[in-house]
C-alpha cells in the first residue's frame, strides 16, 4: 500500500522496481542517472515479498529508450519498469535481452583485441535463455 | 565488390568450391599479371615467416607490388599507436592489407575500420582462413573429392586452431572424423557439440595405432607443444606417443595422405618424408595457389 502511494507520487517518469538491493548502484551507473538534471529517488533494503530486500529507483520526467532498457538485461534481467504519466502507471515494461550488446559487457579474454584497443565491446546474444554471449571479435563464448 | 576475408566460417559450400577451382587454375599457371598496378601491404604484427613469404610470393607472381613489415618491433605500434591508426595509414598506400596479429579479433576489427579489404593471415588463437583453404585444397587434390572422407586429426586438438577451423570448413562435405589426442589435449566440448549440431560423425581415441592409421583417407598431424602442459611429467609421458614413423605406414589405404600445418618438431619422423603418403611439403606449396585465389577474390579480380 505504501509502495503504491510512493509510485503515485511521481507525476511523470519511470519507476524501476524489483531491483535486487545490491544492484541498485550498478543500475544507476548503467543508466547514467548521476548525470540527470531531473529528480531521482533511490531506495534500497526495502521489504519485498518476492525477493526479500529490494531496491527501487524513481526518475521524474524520464522515459528510457529500449536501448537503455536493454542495458539492464545483463545485470538485472528481472526488474520491472513502470511508466508513469499523470500519476498513473500507463505501462509496465520488463527487460528483454537484445540480439546484440554494444559496450555493456567486458570480454573476459585478455588476448581479445577489444581489451587492447580504445574501442567498444560487441557481443552477439546467441541464447537468451542460457544467457550465452559470443564476442564479435575473438569469437569466445561467455555466460552472464 | 572488394571484400575482406576474416574467417571461412560463413563461406558457403559453393563459395569454397569456387575458390578451390580458382586455386587449381593458379596451380596450372601461377604467373599471371592480374595484380599489375596494385600494391598489397603485408602487416605482420607478429612474425610468421612462412605465411608472409607465401602471401608475398603470391603477390609477386601476380605482378603486384608489396609493402609492409615483418615484425611490429620496428613500427609505430611499439610507440603505442593503435591498430586502427596503423590500418588507416597503410590503407592510404595499399589496395589490400594482409595482416597477422597476436590478438584475437584484430583482423575483424581492422576490416571494420579499413577502407580497403583485409585478409586475415592469423589472429592469435582465433582464425587463419588461408591455412584452412590450403588444407581443403590439399585434401581435394589428393583424394579427388571432399565428400565423405575419413579424416584423422592427431595431436593437440585442444589448442590447435587449424584442426578446429578444418572441422568447421568440412561441415559441408559429410566427413567422418577420428580425434586422436591425450586426455589433456582432447577436442574441446564446444567443437564436439558443433559436430553433433551439424551432423558430423566422429570417434575419439587416445591410442595412436594401426587401427586408426589404416582406416583413414587423411592423417592430419599437429604438434604437441610442451608449453600447453602444466604437468611436465605428463608431457614426458605423452610426447612420444603421437609420433608417426615410416614403419607405421605399411598397411594404409593407397589413397591415404599425411598433412601437417608445419612447422613440425618430432611428431613426424624424418623417415616418413620419403614415403608416398607424405604430403606436407606439397601442402605448403599449395598455399601459394590458394593465396593467389584469395587475393584476387578479395580484390574482385576475375581469376
Amino acid at each position: 500500500m505504501k509502495d503504491k502511494l510512493q509510485v503515485a507520487a511521481l507525476e511523470n517518469g519511470t519507476v524501476i522496481d524489483h531491483i535486487p538491493s545490491e544492484l541498485v548502484f550498478r543500475i544507476v551507473d548503467l543508466l547514467g542517472l548521476n548525470n540527470l538534471q531531473s529528480s531521482v529517488t533511490i531506495g534500497y533494503n526495502l521489504q519485498s515479498r518476492k525477493i526479500g530486500r529490494k531496491g527501487i529507483i524513481k526518475v521524474a520526467d524520464k522515459f528510457f529508450t529500449d536501448e537503455e532498457i536493454s542495458r539492464l538485461s545483463v545485470v538485472a534481467p528481472n526488474v520491472v519498469l513502470n511508466i508513469i504519466r499523470g500519476y498513473d502507471v500507463v505501462e509496465k515494461k520488463t527487460v528483454t535481452m537484445p540480439d546484440e550488446l554494444h559496450g555493456i559487457v567486458r570480454c573476459p579474454n585478455p588476448k581479445c583485441i577489444c581489451n587492447n584497443e580504445p574501442m567498444q565491446t560487441f557481443f552477439h546474444v546467441i541464447n537468451k535463455e542460457t544467457r550465452t554471449l559470443k564476442c564479435h571479435y575473438c569469437e569466445k563464448e561467455l555466460h552472464v | 565488390m572488394p571484400h575482406s576475408l576474416v574467417t571461412i566460417a560463413n563461406l558457403s559450400k559453393e563459395k569454397i568450391l569456387s575458390l578451390l577451382d580458382n586455386a587449381a587454375c593458379f596451380e596450372a599457371q601461377p604467373n599471371r599479371r592480374l595484380l599489375e598496378g596494385h600494391v598489397v601491404a603485408t602487416l605482420f604484427f607478429e612474425p610468421s615467416t612462412r605465411t608472409r613469404l607465401s602471401f608475398e610470393t603470391a603477390v609477386n607472381r601476380l605482378a603486384g607490388r608489396v609493402i609492409g613489415f615483418s615484425d611490429a618491433a620496428n613500427t609505430s605500434t611499439s610507440k603505442g599507436e593503435t591498430l586502427k591508426d596503423t590500418i588507416m595509414m597503410v590503407s592510404n598506400y595499399a589496395d589490400l592489407i594482409v595482416m597477422r596479429h597476436h590478438l584475437e579479433g584484430a583482423a575483424r576489427y581492422a576490416s571494420e575500420v579499413s577502407p580497403v579489404p583485409i585478409i586475415n593471415a592469423g589472429d592469435g588463437a582465433n582464425q587463419h582462413p588461408s591455412q584452412t583453404m590450403l588444407d581443403l585444397y590439399s585434401i581435394r587434390k589428393t583424394q579427388g573429392t571432399l565428400e565423405g572422407l575419413d579424416i584423422c586429426l592427431v595431436g593437440d586438438l585442444k589448442y590447435g586452431r587449424t584442426v578446429h577451423s578444418l572441422i568447421m570448413a568440412m561441415r559441408h562435405f559429410h566427413p567422418h572424423f577420428h580425434f586422436v589426442a591425450p586426455p589433456e589435449l582432447a577436442m574441446p566440448e564446444e567443437y564436439k557439440i558443433y559436430c553433433r549440431q551439424n551432423g558430423i560423425s566422429f570417434e575419439e581415441h587416445t591410442e595412436f595405432d594401426s587401427s586408426v592409421i589404416n582406416n583413414t583417407d587423411i592423417l592430419y598431424m599437429t604438434r604437441v607443444q610442451r608449453e600447453r602442459f602444466t604437468d611436465l611429467m605428463e608431457y614426458e609421458r605423452v610426447k612420444n606417443v603421437y609420433i608417426l614413423r615410416a614403419d607405421m605406414l605399411t598397411n594404409t589405404r593407397p589413397n591415404m595422405r599425411i598433412l601437417h600445418p608445419l612447422p613440425r618438431v618430432n611428431e613426424i619422423a624424418n623417415d616418413v618424408d620419403a614415403c608416398p603418403q607424405a604430403y606436407y611439403f606439397q601442402q605448403a606449396k599449395n598455399g601459394l595457389f590458394v593465396r593467389e585465389a584469395l587475393i584476387c577474390d578479395c580484390l574482385d579480380i576475375e581469376a
